[in-house]
């Protein structure tokens, strides 16, 4: 018998997040050939409920009140749970993302139930679904299921392939009233700090600096490889005590933990709280001055040599390339 | 003010990690608060500094972590709470330790709860929005700053690097990002006067919990470690020809530009 999943598709900047096409394919495996619903929520969404169809989805509900229009737990918790207490779903599943890491546990404990956070992969062993999530800031990793009928769980962005794009699809869209009551926390304004558009938990190609960037203007080349890419630039530790760059870039124990495809470290020695942060990357290329330095030990390509004289010199035979062979 | 911080006692960030018998080996492992528990420790004495008030931080876990308890006193709390599950609990998830954590917070006046916002071992980040939901109190996650006045508080949030300035009321649950402040390292004195604090341990039975009660929802079947990579290739030759080298293994070989 398959479950009925709930899918939440998370909006940023008028668009659907790639991670919300990834939780629909997890939510796929989870239903086990049942129904998987999509469930949008916001003040003006529905304009976005044929993308999640077109990406697996087989219905979707939306939720639209003008409350709704920011997140906030109170407000996206009511909607969420009209939703549930309409559907009885036997599965739900949200990207591991800060709305999603911040909405989950609230949910999980409206319903008494578990939940588990920043799964990296889901598969069917027997009639049991099995999900492997990172432990220790993925130093190690763990296998675990849910005890109960109801299977809830968040995953890590870019870890989890989407289904392709099928535009012939179609499905019911619907929409589901809810009256939002009083929110306790209001959001009175946000300061954008993130300048790029690419997300880096999101990015498929991170270029990070460390110390040996020497200082804010160093990270002009490290921005300049990341746009000829299509990636983010990310931060150590070490490069933003040093107040070359924002926390926002930092990439480690504390800070972001990120799985990009390509991952090119530019002047960062490879301090273990580093490597926590990205040592689960599909390709890394490291690039220092020093033949020791740590990062060489966790890379797939090492280049020994000076970032500044390195970095500019990748971006252009990047270019080129890309120019010869898109 | 009433000020409770929710504290764990973890892996020291540095340790390297291995298995025996699929656990997590812990002999001869060094053991810390956990990094951002440590940020809510620190506000929470800058917050009662200001505004008065008592700081009580509480732990759910072994015997052991009366060692990190005794820490936050030398940093500046005045009272600890170890809620010690050894002998009663197996095994338990984030909503284990949340339901025990509510049924402490059941009979005490609560202003404001500080937590970190994910432990760097079990890593779910789940405990503390629980905690404020079965309370039924608000929350405001990744927090890097908080001002209280009366009963308003005003919070700077980390939302992926942006920042959200937020508004909500006391009591509030809040959990601490990176960014916050600078933790205190304990000094000397401080170290002396923890040792006459408060430590109180409580076990479920103290508050009216059996294990079934706080049965977890999860189970795990595995732990593992990543598989170890086999050593990268350091390119050779006069630098124009290295560049050319990685770009051509990252195209053909890793398939990734």
């Amino acid at each position: 018998m398959g479950k009925k999943v709930l899918v939440l598709g998370e909006i940023r900047d008028g668009q659907l997040r790639n991670v919300s096409f990834e939780a629909v394919a997890a939510g796929k495996k989870v239903a086990q050939g049942g129904e998987v619903i999509g469930v949008l929520i916001g003040e003006s969404v529905s304009v976005l409920a044929n993308d999640l169809i077109q990406y697996g989805a087989d219905r979707v509900l939306t939720v639209e009140d003008a409350k709704l229009f920011q997140y906030t737990p109170d407000g996206y918790s009511q909607a969420f749970m009209a939703v549930v207490e309409q559907e009885q779903p036997e599965g739900i599943v949200f990207g591991h993302t800060a709305l999603g890491k911040d909405l989950s546990p609230k949910i999980a404990a409206k319903l008494n139930a578990g939940l588990i956070s920043d799964a990296t992969s889901v598969e069917e062993e027997g009639d049991t679904i099995v999900f492997t999530r990172p432990i220790y800031s993925g130093k190690a990793f763990e296998k675990i299921i849910g005890k109960e009928e109801l299977v809830f769980v968040t995953v890590r962005p870019n870890n989890i392939e989407s289904l392709e794009k099928d535009e012939l699809r179609s499905g019911d869209i619907a929409s589901v009233s809810v009256s939002i009551t009083d929110l306790r926390t209001v959001i009175q304004d946000v300061i954008r700090k993130v300048a790029s558009g690419v997300d880096l938990s999101e990015a498929k190609v991170i270029v990070a600096g460390g110390r040996g960037v020497k200082s804010d203007e160093g990270f002009k080349p490290l921005k300049k490889l990341a746009d000829v890419l299509g990636g983010a630039v990310g931060a150590s530790r070490g490069a933003c005590d040093a107040g070359y760059c924002d926390y926002s870039m930092q990439i480690g124990q504390t800070g972001k933990v990120v799985t990009p495809d390509l991952y090119i470290a530019c002047g960062i020695s490879g301090a273990i709280q580093h490597l926590a942060g990205m040592s689960n990357s599909k390709v890394i290329v490291a690039i220092n001055k020093d033949p020791e330095a740590n990062i060489f030990n966790v890379a797939d390509y090492g280049i020994v040599g000076d970032l500044f004289e390195v970095v500019p010199m990748l971006s252009e035979e990047i270019k080129r390339l890309k120019a010869a062979q898109p | 003010m009433n000020i409770y911080v929710l504290m764990k006692r973890t892996f020291d960030t540095e340790e390297k990690i291995s298995i025996n018998g699929g656990q997590i080996e812990e002999d001869g492992a060094e053991f810390i608060i956990n990094p951002y528990d440590e940020y809510a420790v620190e506000e929470a004495i800058q917050i009662r500094d200001a505004h008065e008030g008592e700081v009580t931080v509480v732990s759910v876990g072994s015997e052991e972590a009366g060692k990190q308890l005794r820490m936050a006193l030398a940093m500046g709390a005045d009272k600890a709470v170890l809620i010690n599950t050894e002998d009663d609990l197996k095994e338990g998830d984030p909503f284990t330790t949340a339901k025990i954590l509510v049924q402490y917070f059941k009979d005490k006046e609560v202003d404001l709860i500080l937590a970190g916002n994910v432990a760097i071992d079990g890593g779910s980040g789940q405990v503390g929005p629980r905690v404020a939901a079965m309370l039924d109190i608000p929350y405001v996650t990744t927090i890097t700053n908080i001002d209280i006045d009366g009963s308003n508080v005003s919070i700077t949030r980390d939302v992926e690097g942006d920042s959200e300035m937020i508004k909500t009321s006391l009591p509030v649950l809040v959990t601490c990002q990176q960014g916050l402040n600078d933790p205190r390292y304990p000094s000397l004195p401080g170290i002396m006067k923890a040792k006459k604090k408060p430590l109180e341990e409580l076990e479920l039975a103290d508050l009216d919990l059996e294990e079934d009660d706080v049965e977890s929802k999860t189970k795990i079947l595995d732990i593992f470690l990543p598989p170890d990579k086999s050593a990268g290739r350091i390119l050779e030759g006069d630098l124009t020809h290295q560049v050319q080298e990685l770009v051509s293994l990252l195209r053909s070989e890793a398939k990734v530009i």
